[in-house]
C-alpha cells in the first residue's frame, strides 16, 4: 500500500512500483511500491527480515523483480552507470589490504574500468574534495583496514558518492556505530543530500537517529511496505495494516516505539524495542538515546 | 651483494646458456607470480593457489608418463582443477576451503600413481625430483618462448584487471553493482593464477611455487599502504630472490659436499622467506613507532 505522495517539486529519481520478490519459494516483497526524489533524505525503516536488503538488491539491479518494475532516473532497463551510489552494510577489509583511504575512494571513479589508473592532478583533486566533503582527510593516507567502523563507513560514502550519482543507497550505515559516530553519520548524509542534490535512501532497524533528518519514510513489514512523512505512516492504523496484527506507536520524550499490542504481545516479537519496559527506556534515553 | 655479483662474474655465471635461460625464465615467472600473488592474498586464496601448484604436480608426472614437456600437464591440469573449484564454490569462504581441500586430496592421489608408473615403467627416476622441486638449469630451450609468452599474456590480463580486481576485493557488491562482472573477473584472476604456478613449477618446481606466488605478495603487504607499489615490491622480491638463488646455486657447486650443487629451489626459497621476516620486523618497528606518534592525537580527537 502507498500513501499519496507529497510534491516537493523535485525530479523524480527513484521509482519503486509493485515490486514482489520470490527467493526459495519465499515471498520476500509482495508489490512494494515508493518514489524518491532528488534531494529528498529517505529512510528505509523496518525490522530484521523485513526485506530491506532485498529491495535494495532489486534497486540496485543485484536482484531481478518476480514483479514490478524499477525506474532510476527515467530509466527502466540498462545502463544506469553512475546513476546509483552504494555503501553495502558489511564491508570487513583486512588491515593487511593495501589500499589507502585516498584509493578507494579514488577507484569510486574508476574501480569498474580496465585497465591501471595513472595520477593526475584532476584526479588527485576531485578526491581530495570528496575526502574533504566527508570530513576524512586526517586519515586520507591511512589503509582502510585500520580506520575505525564510523572512518570506513565516511569513506564508503566518499567512494559511493564521488562519481556523482542522483541516488545514493545505504544499508544500515548506522549498525555497529556508536551512538556520536551514528549521529556525525546522520548529519553528514543529510548535509551532502542538501548540497549535492542526491537522493539518500537509508535502511535501518531503528528510525529513530534518523527522525531529526528523514523527509520521507518507507516502512517495511513482512514483506510490504508503507511510504509517506513519518506523521503518515509511523501510525497504529497503518503500521498495524502491515504487520497484521494491533500495534501500539509510543512517543516517548523524541523517540518513537513501536510495540505489539497486548492480545499477542508474548508470541511476536516485531522489533527489539517492543521488549522494552518503559522504566529501561527511560534510563537509556538519558545515556544517550540508544538502546 | 657486489661480493656475490663479482664471484658469479667471475666463475662464469653469465656465461652459461643454461643458466641465462634460467635467469629470464625466472625472472619472467617471478614477475608475474608477484603481481599475481598480491591480488591472491587480498582475495584470501593463498590456499587455493598452494592447491594448485600441488595439483599442477599430478599435470606435470601425468605429461612425462605419455612424454611432452612436463609445463604442458602443469597449465591442462591446472584449467581443470580451476575450473572445478569455480563451479564446486569458490566464493564463498567456506565452500572455498572444503572444495580446494576435496578437489587436492583426489589430485594428489592421481600424481602418486604418475609418479609411481614412471618410475616403475620408464625408470626415469629424476622425474619425480624435478617434477616436485623443479629444475630451472635444465629448461628446454624450446619452451622459452612459450614460457615468456604465457607470462606476458598474463602480466596483461593483471594489468587490464587490476581496477576491477581490487574493487572485487573491496566488496564484490559494489563492484557488481557497478557493472563489473565479478564472477568473470574471479575466473581470469584464477587462470592467471593458474598460469603463475604452472610456470614457477618448471623453475623451482610444483612443491615450491607456492613460495613464489605467496611469500612475495605477503612480505609487499607488510610494508606498503599502496596497492601500486606493493604489486612492484612483490614483483621485485620475486626476482631478487630468483637471481640471488641461481647465483647462490651456482656458487654452491664449490660448497660441500664437493661437486654437487644445492638445489636452486632452496635458495629462492629459504630468500622469499628471509624477504618475509624482514619486512614483518619492518612493519611491526613501524607499528610500534606510529602508535607511539598517534596515541597522543587520538587521546584529542576523543575530547573533541
Amino acid at each position: 500500500m502507498t500513501e499519496p505522495a507529497r510534491d516537493p517539486g523535485g525530479e523524480e529519481i527513484l521509482a519503486v512500483d509493485g515490486v514482489g520478490v520470490w527467493l526459495s519459494g519465499r515471498e520476500v516483497l509482495r508489490d512494494v511500491s515508493f518514489t524518491i526524489r532528488a534531494g529528498e533524505f529517505t529512510g528505509l525503516i523496518g525490522p530484521n527480515g523485513a526485506g530491506k536488503t532485498t529491495i535494495l538488491r532489486v534497486i540496485l539491479g543485484l536482484q531481478a523483480p518476480s514483479s514490478g518494475r524499477i525506474t532510476i532516473a527515467g530509466r527502466t532497463r540498462g545502463r544506469r552507470d553512475g546513476l546509483v551510489g552504494y555503501v553495502p552494510q558489511k564491508v570487513l577489509l583486512e588491515p593487511d589490504v593495501p589500499l589507502r583511504a585516498r584509493d578507494l575512494v579514488g577507484l569510486g571513479l574508476d574501480g569498474h574500468r580496465l585497465g591501471i589508473s595513472l595520477p593526475s592532478r584532476r584526479r588527485r583533486q576531485a578526491v581530495d574534495e570528496m575526502l574533504a566533503a566527508v570530513s576524512a582527510e586526517r586519515f586520507a593516507d591511512q589503509r582502510v583496514g585500520d580506520l575505525s567502523g564510523g572512518e570506513q563507513q565516511r569513506v564508503l560514502i566518499a567512494h559511493a558518492l564521488i562519481s556523482r550519482p542522483r541516488l545514493l543507497l545505504l544499508d544500515e550505515p548506522l549498525a555497529n556505530l556508536d551512538v556520536r559516530s551514528e549521529s556525525a553519520t546522520v548529519a553528514l548524509l543529510h548535509r551532502i543530500a542538501g548540497e549535492q542534490g542526491v537522493a539518500v535512501l537509508i535502511s535501518a532497524h531503528d528510525m529513530n537517529p534518523l527522525l531529526p533528518v528523514m523527509d520521507r519514510i518507507v516502512y517495511l513489514a513482512r514483506g510490504r511496505a508503507a511510504s509517506g512523512t513519518t506523521d503518515e505512516v509511523v501510525r497504529p492504523e497503518v503500521l498495524g495494516d502491515l504487520y497484521g496484527q494491533h500495534v501500539d506507536v509510543l512517543h516517548v520524550h523524541d523517540r518513537v516505539l513501536v510495540v505489539a499490542g497486548p492480545a499477542s504481545r508474548s508470541d511476536v516479537a516485531l522489533e527489539r524495542e517492543d521488549v522494552v519496559a518503559p522504566a529501561e527506556v527511560d534510563c537509556e534515553d538519558v545515556v544517550g538515546g540508544r538502546r | 651483494m657486489s661480493d656475490l655479483l663479482q664471484t658469479a662474474l667471475v666463475s662464469g655465471l653469465l656465461g652459461s646458456s643454461s643458466v641465462r635461460i634460467a635467469a629470464l625464465v625466472g625472472t619472467a615467472v617471478a614477475l608475474v607470480s608477484g603481481v599475481v600473488g598480491v591480488h591472491t592474498v587480498m582475495r584470501g586464496q593463498s590456499f587455493v593457489g598452494h592447491s594448485l601448484s600441488d595439483i599442477g604436480a599430478t599435470g606435470g608426472s601425468g605429461a612425462l608418463f605419455i612424454g611432452v614437456n612436463p609445463l604442458w600437464g602443469f597449465l591442462a591440469m591446472g584449467a581443470v582443477a580451476g575450473g572445478v573449484l569455480e563451479l564446486m564454490g569458490l566464493r564463498r569462504p567456506r565452500g572455498r576451503d572444503v572444495a580446494t581441500g576435496i578437489v587436492l586430496g583426489a589430485e594428489l592421489g592421481l600424481a602418486a600413481l604418475f609418479l609411481y608408473w614412471d618410475a616403475s615403467f620408464r625408470s626415469t627416476t629424476g622425474a619425480s625430483i624435478s617434477i616436485l622441486f623443479g629444475s630451472i638449469f635444465v629448461i628446454n630451450p624450446a619452451i622459452v618462448p612459450v614460457v615468456i609468452g604465457f607470462c606476458a599474456a598474463a602480466m596483461a590480463t593483471l594489468l587490464l584487471l587490476q581496477r576491477t580486481l581490487l574493487l572485487c576485493s573491496v566488496s564484490t557488491d559494489i563492484a557488481s553493482a557497478r557493472g563489473v562482472p565479478v564472477r568473470l573477473v574471479g575466473v581470469a584472476h584464477l587462470m592467471v593464477m593458474v598460469l603463475a604456478v604452472s610456470l614457477s613449477a618448471l623453475t623451482i618446481g610444483a612443491i615450491l611455487s607456492t613460495a613464489l606466488l605467496i611469500g612475495p605478495a605477503a612480505a609487499a603487504l607488510r610494508v606498503t599502504r599502496r596497492p601500486g607499489l606493493a604489486l612492484i615490491i612483490a614483483a621485485g622480491i620475486g626476482v631478487a630472490a630468483t637471481w640471488a638463488g641461481i647465483a647462490l646455486a651456482y656458487e654452491s657447486y664449490y660448497w660441500p659436499p664437493a661437486g654437487h650443487g644445492w638445489p636452486v629451489s632452496f635458495f629462492i626459497v629459504t630468500l622469499i622467506f628471509l624477504f618475509y621476516l624482514g619486512a614483518d620486523a619492518l612493519s611491526v618497528l613501524r607499528g610500534r613507532r606510529k602508535a607511539r606518534v598517534r596515541a597522543p592525537s587520538l587521546a584529542a580527537a576523543e575530547r573533541v
